[in-house]
């Protein structure tokens, strides 16, 4: 047992170092965004100079503004559609044509984004020489893509917790009197409402993050954060890009967190009850 | 007995499974079963797993489609109802206790979809946490209650509609065995007292001996034999019955001699025969099996006469279980034969017990062994 906790000097020191690899970049990002020079690996002095002006950065802030619209519409569309490939994926065992749904449904995560993006450009600009519709590139434009990509992460996640939950609780329902679409509402979704959140979470992930897609199906009015880091980065490095970072570092440090917090706290509740429950019927 | 059968005879029957068939693909998992069930009768279908006794029940509960056959509920064919619109609730297995869901709202859950008035669910939920005792867990979630707690609310969850028909699947298999012995009777207790009808399934044997009044035995998607549970091990029909239930010692060999008043078996592995005291009604030579039960066997230290229902050998093996021990005594053939000898039958007798690799001779009255024919 104590062989199990004590790790060997050598262990601890490839830990130390694998941390060290890990996160001595994002630690030092964090310290030079408070860098007074301009220059960003030269220290000059204490300075919250670049936050001030990131705040000041118009192109920044409505990058951002856009981002998060997107990730949110795009994450509530594809949880939407998600959820319910995710269901049929986990619960019609077999229709004609149902291996090929399962295939298409996960395609999006194994394709290449080049290839994806690419083929709907194609897609919008023939739509658009056909029919009128999408008008021009933009925010609906990205938000499709982004709802093709996501919806298949959420699919994965709602389906194996599906496939986990006793098949038996929804049967029960239906033997009590109800019919399939409220066993959904009433049973299913609240016992899949976890997957579903976390769906919801990995979506805008993927959304804020992504580049190689938006970059073929954004326009001129159109520009993401991503795509606003990149192109500054190939202008040169600059300090206001490390304030940006270590912000988005400490909104995601929170939000992870206060997540885990979360889940420990119901995990560990639930588990006290369990116990009691157990200690209440042997001793009665 | 004779009683019920006639009664059985006369009424018409409340549940009537005629001829029920289900394929998965080219397998087919129920063949053609028929069976009639009177009103407030508690029948177990017994079999082991894959026999198609689930799925004979998930038919009953409408969620599997039989591919032929009828299922008429008092005067009502039902065979294509939904599960939904049928007057059948059934205790799941696993319980199937909805998590995020209370105690008293898992209860209410049937009376809801039934669009009963408030005031009557909670009074109809009251009266099933009193039933089963849990009025006081009312506001708990399934998981903060032991096995057995969820057992008794999964109980009063399937009978808060009063159904015409409830079906358990395998009610105490998720229970531990000394808990299991002691819930059988309470739950026995509580479906007499309301008085449902009842088709369990489960492959415990003692279980279905204790609850059920009629049991019907299930093997490879066919209903072999249904009768109460003495006229099954007393009289069982087929060598799978007379195996599955209890155990025995199975004879096979002709029909040597077939008189009104006594058959004989020319049995090799005996290296004897084996004689009946009452005739059947079969061909002479036909190949018969002869059940006999270790308990009705006798072993004696002395040679016993000469003659049917009798041989020598020698004890292989002794299972001591306290009020009685069983004995393994391989014959001349190597063929091993089980009997049952109860602890006091060498004290009696002033007689040492015979130990490993002593000779004893073993013998049955001819009135013991059962004649099956398949």
């Amino acid at each position: 047992m104590t062989n199990q906790h004590k790790l060997s000097p050598f262990l601890k020191t490839m830990l130390l170092l694998g941390l060290l690899f890990l996160y001595i970049p994002i630690v030092s990002l964090v310290v030079y965004s408070f860098n007074d020079s301009k220059l960003v690996t030269v220290w000059g002095g204490f300075s919250t100079k670049w936050y001030a002006s990131l705040f000041q950065n118009e192109q920044i802030i409505s990058a951002v503004e856009l981002s998060v619209q997107i990730a949110l519409a795009s994450a509530t569309a594809a949880v939407t559609l998600g959820t319910i490939a995710g269901f049929v994926l986990a619960r019609f065992k077999r229709f004609p044509g149902s291996s090929l749904f399962a295939g298409m449904m996960t395609a999006p995560m194994v394709m290449p984004e080049v290839i994806t993006g690419l083929s709907m450009l194609l897609l919008f600009i023939s739509m658009q020489q056909l029919i009128g519709v999408p008008a021009e590139r933009g925010f609906f434009t990205i938000w499709v893509g982004h709802t093709t990509l996501c919806m298949a992460y959420v699919a994965v996640v709602v389906r194996s917790r599906l496939l986990e939950i006793d098949q038996s609780l929804e049967d029960a329902a239906m033997d009590l009197g109800a019919r399939p679409l409220k066993i959904f509402f009433v049973i299913t979704l609240p016992l899949v409402a976890q997957a579903i959140a976390s769906g919801f979470l990995l979506s805008v992930t993927l959304s804020l993050d992504d580049l190689v897609m938006t970059a073929f199906l954004s326009g001129p009015g159109s520009t993401t954060l991503p795509q606003v880091i990149f192109s500054k980065v190939r202008l040169g490095l600059n300090p206001e890009i490390n304030a940006l970072a270590s912000i988005t570092v400490l909104v995601v440090g929170v939000l992870v967190i206060v997540a885990n917090y979360l889940m420990l706290n119901s995990q560990r509740k639930r588990e006290r009850a369990m116990a009691a429950a157990m200690r209440e019927s042997s001793a009665g | 007995m004779v009683d019920a059968a006639k009664q059985s005879a006369s009424e018409k029957p409340y549940l009537s499974i005629a001829n029920i068939v289900k394929k998965f693909g080219d397998t087919t998992a129920v063949d053609g079963v028929t069976l009639d069930i009177q009103r407030k009768e508690i029948f177990a279908l017994l079999g082991s797993s894959g026999c198609g006794k689930s799925t004979l029940l998930r038919m009953l509960a409408g969620m599997e489609r039989p591919t032929a056959g009828q299922i008429i509920l008092d005067g009502q064919d039902i065979t294509k109802l939904a599960p939904y619109d049928r007057p059948i609730n059934m205790m799941f297995q696993s319980y199937a206790l909805f998590p995020h869901m209370s105690v008293a709202d898992n209860i209410a859950f049937g009376l809801k979809q039934d669009k009963m008035p408030k005031g009557e669910i909670d009074a109809r939920v009251a009266e099933m946490l009193d039933l089963v005792q849990m009025r006081k867990y009312a506001n708990r979630k399934p998981y903060q209650l032991s096995g057995g707690q969820q057992q008794r609310v999964a109980l009063a969850r399937s009978l808060a509609k009063r159904p015409k028909l409830l079906l358990l699947d395998e009610p105490l298999g998720a229970l531990d065995k000394k808990l299991r012995q002691q819930t059988q009777l309470e739950l026995v207790n509580t479906l007499e007292s309301v008085g449902v009808t009842c088709i369990m399934v489960t492959h415990d044997q003692e279980e279905a001996m204790t609850m059920a009044t009629r049991i019907g035995i299930m093997s490879e998607g066919q209903l072999l034999q249904v009768g109460t549970p003495a006229e099954i091990y007393d009289y069982p029909n087929c060598r799978f019955t007379a195996e599955f239930i209890g155990d025995t010692n199975l004879f096979t060999g002709p029909v040597v001699v077939d008189e009104p008043d006594r058959v004989e078996i020319e049995a090799a592995e005996l290296g004897g025969r084996i004689w009946i005291d009452h005739g059947i009604t079969g061909p002479k030579g036909m190949q018969v099996w002869a059940s006999i039960r270790p308990e009705d066997v006798r072993v004696d230290r002395d040679p016993v006469a000469a003659g049917p229902n009798a041989a020598k050998g020698s004890v292989a093996e002794i299972a001591y279980f306290g009020s009685y021990s069983v004995y393994h005594v391989k014959l001349g053939s190597g063929k091993v034969l089980k009997a049952m000898v109860p602890v006091n039958r060498w004290h009696e007798a002033n007689l040492e017990p015979p130990t490993w690799g002593d000779q004893v001779y073993v013998s049955w009255r001819a009135d013991m062994p059962v004649v099956l024919t398949r």
